[in-house]
């Protein structure tokens, strides 16, 4: 991290069995990332306990990220190359990452593991937006929805790194970079598809409408939002938009796209209220943890 | 099986499947003989691994090879990592780091059309490589060193 200096969490060079002895939520050093270890570890033994806002604001950008992997796995083996399949597959990967520390951190406000919110919540518990359940589609329409993410995400993480909690901080710092490349990925492959094919073409345009309609939830304050912008601990959805619009339009331009005018499709998922596509991938991720309790893999 | 053949590999070895399928076009009388060599060509288990490489060169739309070179540090040459499909060069480095850096491997990343590389022939191995052996004094430690010839 940039600003060693303003970690107020000491060191915890004892008890990482096989990990870094000096990794920290607040210290990062190259080749040696934060790791979702490290948080359950200072989580565990009380060197951080976020506040009940962080946990719920950390709850909300975990479970977007743990639906999002969820729904990119199930491109593996599907995916119209072998080498896409694996660069999806990564994709999935970084933001199942994210999902576990975002979770860890949460669950250190309620006494619960990433496990226990990632496999014994219900659907009214999870507080991810629409545009992370959206069903993948055809490959343009997957892309639609990389391309909405990753900008998105990339400002809010950006921003996030500045944040009065440290831990929030820490994660977003590495999950910025990450993100970065999920940008460059769905970029290159907008341009690739709107300027290939008619066929191709097509497709990316349908994809687009297609997700088009869950981003204006993306950028809805409310009360948790705004009390922890306030307090610098969260960053404000709303704040993000111009930037986003910014840098998605330069992106539609360069591939020849207009950004879809379509009406906004109703939210709720930071309150609970889901699409009917949430419960289907709830019971196939869930299942095992839930048929096997306690089972290990 | 043929009087050379090894009494213990089972009749049902892969080899001795594909020569058989091979034989049975062959060997069976056929009606029209100009139909029988694209008999031959339509049997799915004996072509179809030909007919797949084929596809692959000829079809423009199918991602070419290129071949991956990863620098693992500063001052360490490029080595061959192994190779991916992409459809051009920009793709192929970000497939390149997608397939072979996952694990902190590298620093830098070259990406290399594989019909671009000329390799030699394995068949020419002795002329190419089995010339030098013996030849000792193509190495510097044959020399014995000269008294008072320091740092050397």
């Amino acid at each position: 991290m940039s600003t060693p200096e303003t970690t107020g969490h000491g060191d915890i060079s004892t008890g990482v069995a096989g990990g870094d002895s000096n990794a920290s939520a607040t210290r990062i050093t190259p080749g040696n990332a934060l790791r979702p270890e490290d948080i359950a570890l200072e989580v565990r033994t009380g060197l951080v306990k976020p506040t009940e806002d962080a946990a719920e604001y950390a709850l909300r950008l975990g479970d977007d990220a743990l639906i999002l992997a969820q729904r990119l796995g199930h491109w593996i083996s599907r995916a119209p190359e072998l080498e896409e399949d694996v660069a999806l597959g990564n994709i999935a990967l970084d933001q199942l990452g994210h999902a576990r520390s975002f979770l860890t951190y949460a669950g250190g406000a309620w006494d619960k593991s990433e496990d226990d919110l990632a496999y014994f919540r219900r659907e009214h518990e999870f507080r991810s937006i629409h545009l992370f359940e959206q069903p993948n589609g055809d490959f343009a329409a997957t892309i639609a929805r990389q391309f909405i993410v990753s900008y998105y995400q990339f400002e809010l993480y950006r921003r996030l790194m500045e944040s009065t909690d440290a831990t929030l901080a820490a994660i977003a710092a590495k999950a910025v970079k990450e993100v970065d490349y999920h940008r460059d990925h769905s970029a290159q492959w907008i341009l690739r598809l709107a300027g290939g094919t008619e066929e191709s073409r097509t497709r990316m345009i349908h994809g687009l409408r297609l997700m088009w309609p869950y981003v204006p939830e993306i950028f809805e304050d409310d009360e948790l939002t705004v009390r922890g912008a306030e307090t610098g601990a969260a960053v404000a959805p709303s704040s993000l938009r111009s930037d986003f619009d910014r840098l998605i339009g330069e992106v539609l331009a360069e591939a020849g796209l207009e950004v879809p005018d379509v009406p906004a499709a109703p939210g709720g998922g930071r309150h609970g209220k889901h699409s009917e596509h949430l419960g289907y991938i709830l019971a196939e991720m869930q299942v095992l943890a839930r048929e096997y309790p306690g089972a290990r893999w | 099986m043929s009087p050379h053949g090894n009494p213990e590999v089972p009749a049902s070895s892969a080899s001795d499947v594909i020569r058989g399928a091979e034989r049975v076009p062959a060997g069976t009388p056929v009606p029209d003989a100009t139909k029988s060599e694209s008999q031959t060509a339509a049997s799915p288990v004996t072509h179809a691994p030909s007919v797949e490489s084929v596809s692959r060169a000829t079809d423009p739309s199918a991602w070419g090879l290129w071949e991956v070179f990863v620098r693992s540090n500063r001052g360490l040459s490029h080595v061959h990592a192994g190779s991916l499909h992409a459809p051009d060069a920009a793709m192929a480095l970000r497939n390149a780091r997608d397939l072979y850096t996952r694990r902190n491997e590298g620093v830098s990343v070259w990406v290399v059309p594989a019909d671009s590389i000329a390799s030699s022939d394995p068949g020419s191995k002795g002329a190419f490589f089995e010339s030098p052996q013996g030849k000792d004094y193509r190495h510097a430690t044959y020399y014995t060193k000269s008294e008072g010839v320091k740092h050397l």
